[in-house]
């Protein structure tokens, strides 16, 4: 029933959304691009030459970068192990029969809405600090030499502090997912005997799995883009010891000036998330057709 | 059916998922009572905190004085707001025409949108800042409007599309049998039908802009800085005044969380683009 007309009309409509975005991601992105090639830094005025590859060399010799890409990595791999995990052990638990059970799912959501900075600076100063953070007092009381988080361990704090925000997001949507599970093939399995263990592995998993799936592409999008509570917290330190590539680029860039590096940086970091973007469409594409 | 538990087990379920919720959740409960005393008595041992020193709002005042917190408190507002507001006026009629004139490249453009959200903001840092920085938009509520916009626009566009093709055509076409206007369709169809979508739309969008920390941290300094910039400038050893922090925090964290309980379950289609209901 669509008409020649209606059809034109709904081009005129969609027309101002493609064209922002389409030069919100075409605009910056050609210029990341043109930027890699060029030896530009704002604090050396004058003209920018092209040097070919340069950037690029300088980027991936830097001893910084081999440090970003293996802390990308085990704050991406860490926060996703314990946010998924553990998500899926909060929604089991959540979904069976509980008083308050709403209070409860309230309280369990909550660190999510906390905004990335203020969970960064409570966690750090108020419970991490090893004089009078909740931790050391805690550690004290029982006896223990307080742990100086951010100087010891400062890669697990931060894994810590970011999977305190991510795994409400984990456990909201398996705990979704646990809700359509169809309960009467449960009951069957249990009738027909299998045990706790199998009927988990083989009927409430694979009913998961998707929902799983969609939990660690979406994280790992926001995961490679961690930054504030970075910032607030060790400013990528001791060393290099938690710059992760986000924060690597953000010093070449905004701290050292280096719009050369800095794009070549950034071309790597939006190849890095479009591997894992291209596995994440597919996904939803598919749902799309159904 | 409900399964016959007993009531033991029930005890059980509550006291073990209230526990870990209550952990979950200590770390807010203890900003807020935290925000309550004094900054001496703020950093003295746990229970002492709770059981013997008094209760004061000096440290909400104190926040204040420092630096003007309500400047900060209400660019978080118009920025969040306003970048909510355009994003919803480009992206309602663009979902709203992908919904009801569904053609051949619907799919491809909304898989296309969504794909410009994958692009990490790390990547774009550079020509940003320096277009901003060229064209006076550094620092400014309506640069930061227009970037949060853009950045949430495929949300946005991907939320109502969703929303509005659960509305059934037919609604719409016995609306027109029946002599309906287009004016009349839209108005008394239409919209009450697509209102709760919507709603949920703007809630969750609001909240991701109050808490967006990347664009928001890179491209203020004190004029158009909202609640998370101003918050990170705590991080310098003034992070040590424990009460002054803790009333900044509740103060930027209440509106959001009362609005995230109300959006619980539209947050899931809303973060995994509709792959899970």
């Amino acid at each position: 029933m669509a008409t020649k007309a209606s059809r034109s009309a709904a081009r005129l409509m969609i027309s101002p959304a493609v064209i922002l975005l389409l030069c919100w991601m075409i605009v910056p992105l050609a210029m990341t691009i043109y930027f890699s090639f060029l030896r530009y830094n704002l604090l050396q005025p004058g003209n920018s030459p092209f040097v070919g590859w340069e950037n690029y060399y300088w980027f991936f010799t830097d001893p910084s970068f081999s440090a970003a890409m293996i802390n990308t990595l085990v704050l991406v791999g860490g926060v996703l192990a314990i946010t998924t995990i553990g998500g899926i052990l909060f929604a089991l638990l959540l979904d069976q029969p509980m008083w308050g059970q709403g209070v409860i799912r309230i309280m369990v959501i909550a660190p999510f809405f906390v905004m990335p900075t203020v969970s960064g600076l409570v966690w750090k100063n108020m419970f991490m600090n090893p004089v009078n953070g909740i931790f050391g007092h805690l550690t004290q009381a029982l006896g223990f030499a307080p742990i100086d988080f951010f100087g010891q361990i400062p890669m697990a704090s931060i894994i810590f502090i970011v999977s305190w925000q991510w795994l409400p997001f984990a456990t909201l949507i398996l705990l979704t997912a646990f809700q359509s599970l169809d309960q009467e093939q449960l009951e069957a399995a249990e009738m027909d005997g299998a045990s706790w263990v199998s009927r988990f592995w083989f009927i409430m998993l694979p009913h998961l799995a998707r929902a799983i799936t969609v939990v660690i592409l979406i994280q790992t999008i926001f995961l490679l883009s961690i930054f504030a509570e970075i910032l607030v917290t060790t400013n990528g330190g001791p060393g290099v010891a938690t710059t992760n590539l986000t924060y690597l680029i953000y010093v070449s860039s905004l701290l050292q000036y280096d719009v050369g590096i800095g794009s070549a940086g950034g071309v790597v970091a939006i190849i890095l998330a479009n591997i894992v973007a291209f596995f994440l469409m597919r996904m939803i594409g598919k749902n799309l057709d159904a | 059916m409900a399964r016959a538990v007993s009531k033991n087990r029930k005890t059980l379920n509550t006291v073990i998922a209230g526990t870990l919720g209550f952990l979950m959740f200590f770390p807010i409960v203890w900003i807020v009572v935290v925000s309550l005393k004094t900054e001496e008595d703020a950093i003295r041992a746990p229970l002492e905190i709770l059981f013997s020193s008094g209760w004061t709002l000096e440290s909400f005042g104190a926040v204040q004085a420092r630096s003007d917190y309500f400047k900060h408190f209400s660019n978080s507002v118009i920025i969040s707001l306003g970048s909510t507001f355009l994003g919803l006026l480009i992206a309602i009629p663009a979902a709203w025409a992908m919904a009801f004139v569904p053609a051949k490249r619907t799919k491809d453009v909304l898989m296309w949108m969504l794909s410009t959200k994958m692009l990490p903001p790390v990547g774009v840092l550079i020509p940003i800042y320096l277009i901003f920085r060229d064209t006076g938009l550094l620092d400014s509520r309506l640069g930061l409007t227009f970037v949060l916009m853009m950045i949430n626009l495929p949300i946005i566009i991907w939320m109502l599309y969703t929303y509005f093709r659960e509305i059934p055509g037919e609604i719409l076409e016995a609306a027109r049998m029946d002599g309906a206007s287009l004016r009349d369709e839209v108005i008394y169809v239409l919209t009450p039908m697509a209102i709760p979508g919507m709603a949920s739309t703007i809630l969750l969008n609001i909240i991701l802009s109050w808490n967006e920390a990347f664009w928001t941290l890179n491209l203020t300094a004190a004029k158009a800085a909202p609640l998370t910039a101003f918050i990170a400038s705590f991080s310098s050893p003034e992070g040590l005044f424990y009460a002054k922090l803790s009333a900044a925090s509740v103060m930027a964290i209440a509106p959001i969380l009362i609005m995230g309980w109300f959006s619980q379950k539209q947050l899931v289609r809303g973060l995994t683009f509709g792959a899970v209901k």
